[in-house]
């Protein structure tokens, strides 16, 4: 108990002090789970899109494969991408094993499943009677596929927020192709693992503190956008 | 010069029934026309067909400018509209719904700006302009609809029981502006309604929806 509390307060110390190291390790984790939630939004967007208003083929087994991706296991991600990216692998020339490119591709591969799914399922909610209207009004098909997006912004944006909280929070996908190299590709999850494992506990903890909060926020950003969406298909109701 | 609008031998089945059956009719430029008919006549799968958002199973709907034919792209889709009885209403402000199909045609700003006002005026929501759209009754958002149709100065607009779900006071309002639009025949007017009294406050030409057919006669 007092090893927990005493980590708990000098933990509290090191985010205060300005610890460059910590910073640093927030800083890349930051950057690889933003480029890769960019990433997954610039596929997973315009996929999911393509599949809710269009009926293409295959397009029920693409949404349960989808589906079924978005409770992948990131380990076995971080194996498959292992096995492409290294030396003898298909992609091995990049040489992109243990950098964190390796590290955006992983938690791209584990984020656009869920930005798909989710913005699907949420443009497919939209009311039948927005898509007649935009029609009616003259947009072609490519306006009312933008129009449908914008209606459906507040689902989509909560597929954003879960497939961050996916990403900022995994550690196996990260660690099997970063390497957790420090000062290169150690980012906080990977970090609060190899510091526990040490028994150094005070970066950890730190970490573990801010990982926490970003989570946190992560939430009240979803049930913001959850509660928004929920208000509005009530006025709906009343249409 | 406005659009003629020519149904030629249209037939529509849902389900193995027969709603519209060997349908001809022509619709010339400026006028108003009453459809009526009981509830699952067809009217609103004709007028569906008429504004090119469903394809008739048989049948042409022919569009004509000056006797000339016109393709159906999306220039001749723009110059009609339709305005249904459950509004699409989208999740912005009053104005932002009625400068939609505006915007989407690439209009000037200021002339978008002096649309949307006078579209406004004419079903009097000027007040509540900046007004979440999805806040409305449903009277009012009717009149958004009729607004937003209007604001695209189309050459057909298409009214599928505009008046069904609403109270008297918006009722009015609506056979008001319809009224006035009938008078200045700038557009053609084309309104399905089950309510003979509504109809008949219309000085346009008055249909029926017979076996599934056009008539001017019950």
């Amino acid at each position: 108990m007092e090893t927990i509390s005493q980590g708990f307060s000098r933990a509290v110390n090191l985010i205060f002090s300005g610890d460059r190291e910590l910073f640093e390790i927030i800083l890349l984790s930051l950057r690889v789970s933003g480029a890769a939630l960019l990433l997954a939004a610039l596929i997973g967007l315009p996929a999911g899109a393509l599949f809710a208003l269009k009926r293409l083929p295959l397009r029920s087994l693409v949404i349960n494969l989808m589906n079924t991706f978005m409770g992948l296991p990131p380990v076995v991600v971080g194996l498959v991408l292992y096995l492409i990216l290294s030396r003898s692998g298909p992609l091995g020339i990049l040489s992109l094993l243990y950098t964190p490119s390796a590290m955006i591709i992983a938690q791209t591969v584990l984020a656009t499943p869920i930005v798909f799914s989710l913005s699907l399922a949420a443009i497919v909610a939209v009311d039948p009677v927005i898509r007649q209207a935009a029609r009616t009004l003259g947009a072609t098909p490519f306006q009312e596929a933008l129009t449908l997006i914008r209606e459906a912004r507040y689902g989509i944006t909560a597929g954003i927020i879960a497939g961050f909280g996916r990403v900022s929070a995994e550690v196996g996908a990260v660690l099997m192709v970063g390497g957790n190299i420090a000062h290169y590709t150690r980012v906080m999850t990977t970090t609060i693992a190899l510091e526990t494992d040490k028994g150094e506990f005070d970066l950890a903890m730190a970490l573990g503190i801010i990982l926490l909060t970003l989570s946190l926020l992560v939430n009240f950003g979803l049930r913001a956008m959850q509660r928004q969406g929920q208000v509005e298909a009530r006025f709906r109701q009343w249409d | 010069m406005g659009l003629t609008l020519e149904l030629a031998h249209i037939y529509k089945a849902y389900g193995g029934q027969q709603v519209v059956t060997d349908c001809s009719f022509t619709f010339e430029p400026g006028g108003t026309y009453v459809i009526m008919g009981p509830n699952g006549c067809g009217k609103s799968t004709l007028l569906r067909i008429a504004a090119l958002l469903e394809k008739p199973d048989q049948g042409e709907v022919k569009f004509l400018n000056g006797g000339n034919p016109i393709e159906p792209d999306i220039n001749l889709k723009r110059r009609l509209t339709m305005v249904f009885p459950r509004v699409g209403v989208f999740n912005t402000t009053v104005a932002k719904n009625v400068a939609y199909g505006l915007q989407i045609r690439g209009v000037a700003k200021s002339e978008m700006q002096a649309r949307v006002d006078s579209a406004l005026e004419l079903v009097r929501l000027t007040h509540k302009r900046t007004q979440r759209a999805l806040t409305l009754s449903s009277g009012e958002t009717m009149r958004l609809g009729l607004a937003r149709g209007l604001a695209i100065e189309p050459d057909i607009l298409f009214l599928d029981e505009p008046t069904t779900s609403i109270d008297v006071a918006n009722t009015k309002i609506i056979e008001q502006v319809l009224r006035r639009i009938s008078q200045d025949k700038k557009l053609t007017l084309i309104i399905v309604t089950h309510d003979a009294a509504q109809a008949a406050r219309f000085s346009g030409r008055l249909l029926f929806m017979r076996d599934g057919n056009l008539v001017d006669h019950l």
